[in-house]
């Protein structure tokens, strides 16, 4: 599992970062960085949910 | 009744009105599910003007609508919803707030903002909302009861995070409670309404005059900081931006944490489980979010473009109020959605704070806000109770943002 985000569309709502503290995280800007772009299998249903609630659809999960 | 041709919808039976009245503070107006079910995008005349606006009922639609760069929340764009009344001459010299803005005057106000509430600045904030929970709390106690929740908590405890946020002095909350609150009414005149905006956009002129001569360590002054580099706002847009902290972080969140307490009161079990386990609080607010999601037509918009919605179109320059209280009780999505259950596990999929660019950058505080809240009264008033019969408490079947007026309780 890969996880992709297009930072530029984020709106910095800190879903993702609530929801799956230790793949996601916001920067000083309050946009979002992926601090683990290879997530374990354990953190696949936390991460589509955070994919499934980010309210710009930015972030992606590819197999 | 009769109805002279000319006035008459086509279809020959007239529009239902909206809004529609929650018949019980628990559960959404009764008209939502049977327009779920039989026709999720459908038309309503809105009760202040009489204007057509289309419904959107279900929680696939909504997230479409809300997700969509083809509508506008615009609200002086012909055609946006309005749900209380503005006069034309008055409507044209509005500041639009964020809330109100599209790409790209949206997005650069947002990105100098979202730094401000972001998961970690929330969590570091936590320290001084369980202090101002606590002091309240303890003057509650020290009173005896039976007090009034709504102004011993609820009110002043969202009030005084968002002032100090902000940089407001404290002495000055009263005024900002009873200019909030008068701005949330739909029943006030339309002279009444722009008193209050303006009694408040007075007092936030002068503040923010305040933090451009002497900057402190608060929103507005980081704000106007990055302002000068990046020229994003002048002052008055900078007034409107403070009046949208306020008047969105306060009522909301004083509605929420009332209206929350009065559910637990109403459910002993769930309570004594919340009690006992309060690893389960972030998933019960959640679930009272849904349940009461109480800024349902606060997801207002206007079509740009011919859109498609389930099946229907609506067209460039129809209103839409895609409702997320009816969205929240949506049976594919939620089982049993007139049931709280503070274990549902698709809870967090409610859109009580909107959905898409706009969605609610004070979320984050707010579910911070309400689970001190409702952990400091489950840990330090385990007695708590109403001190009232349920059916005496009065509801904001009138206002914007759906609330409880008083809520009266002992221990
Ligand atoms: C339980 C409490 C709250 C609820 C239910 C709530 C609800 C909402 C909703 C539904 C929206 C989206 C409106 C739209 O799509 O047009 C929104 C936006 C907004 N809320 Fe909240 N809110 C709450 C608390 C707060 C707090 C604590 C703050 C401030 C600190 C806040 C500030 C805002 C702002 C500034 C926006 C506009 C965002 C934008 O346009 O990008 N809200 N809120
Ligand atoms: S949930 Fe989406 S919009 Fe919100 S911070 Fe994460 S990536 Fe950005």
């Amino acid at each position: 599992m890969r996880v992709t985000t297009e930072r530029d569309r984020c709106v910095g709502s800190g879903q993702c970062a609530l929801l799956s503290p230790e793949v996601f995280d916001q920067d000083d800007e309050g946009l979002v960085v992926v601090l683990v772009e290879q997530p374990a299998e354990a953190q696949r249903e936390e991460v589509l949910r955070a994919a499934d609630l980010c309210p710009a659809r930015t972030i992606r999960v590819h197999d | 009744m009769t109805q002279s041709a000319d006035t008459a919808p086509q279809a020959g039976s007239p529009l239902p009105q909206f809004p529609m009245r929650r018949t019980c503070p628990f559960s959404e107006p009764p008209e939502y599910a049977g327009m779920r079910a039989d026709h999720p995008v459908s038309r309503a005349a809105l009760k202040v003007n009489g204007k057509p606006a289309w419904l959107v009922t279900r929680h696939e639609h909504v997230r479409q609508v809300l997700g969509d760069s083809r509508v506008s929340s615009d609200l002086k764009r012909p055609g946006y919803p309005h749900q209380f009344h503005i006069p034309e001459e008055m409507l044209a010299q509005v500041r639009l707030m964020m809330l109100n803005m599209d790409p790209p005057e949206h997005s650069a106000q947002r990105r100098m903002l979202i730094p401000e509430f972001t998961a970690r600045r929330v969590r570091e904030m936590r320290p001084r909302i369980q202090q101002i929970v606590d002091e309240h709390v303890d003057a509650m106690l020290a009173a005896g009861g039976p007090v009034d929740l709504v102004t011993a908590l609820a009110l002043p405890v969202p009030s005084l995070v968002i002032c100090e946020l902000l940089g407001v002095p404290y002495e000055d909350h009263a005024r900002f409670e009873e200019w909030s609150a008068a701005m949330m009414n739909h029943d006030l005149s339309p002279a009444e309404y722009g008193a209050a905006v303006q009694a408040l956009d007075m007092y936030l002129d002068e503040l923010v005059t305040r933090k451009e001569n002497e900057p402190g360590d608060d929103l507005i002054s980081r704000f106007l900081e990055k302002n000068r580099a990046e020229r994003v706002a002048d002052h008055a847009d900078v007034v409107t931006m403070a009046r949208l902290m306020l008047v969105g972080g306060h009522e909301t969140t004083a509605n929420m944490i009332a209206l929350g307490v009065l559910a637990l009161l109403r459910h002993p079990e769930q309570t004594a489980e919340l009690r006992a386990d309060p690893a389960l609080l972030p998933n019960a607010i959640e679930e009272l979010l849904r349940v009461f999601s109480i800024s349902d037509s606060g997801t207002a918009r206007v079509a740009v473009e011919d859109i498609e919605v389930g099946g229907v179109t609506i067209r460039a320059g129809e209103g839409i109020l895609a409702l997320n209280n009816a969205a929240d009780h949506d049976e594919s999505v939620f089982p049993d959605p007139g049931t709280l259950d503070i274990h549902r596990k698709e809870a967090r999929s409610h859109l009580a704070f909107g959905y898409g660019i706009h969605q609610c950058i004070g979320a984050n505080l707010a579910r911070v806000e309400l689970e001190t809240v409702y952990g400091t009264l489950l840990r330090r008033v385990p007695g708590l109770r109403l001190a009232v019969a349920p059916d005496e408490l009065r509801f904001k079947d009138d206002a914007m943002v759906y609330g409880v007026y008083e809520l009266p309780v002992t221990w």
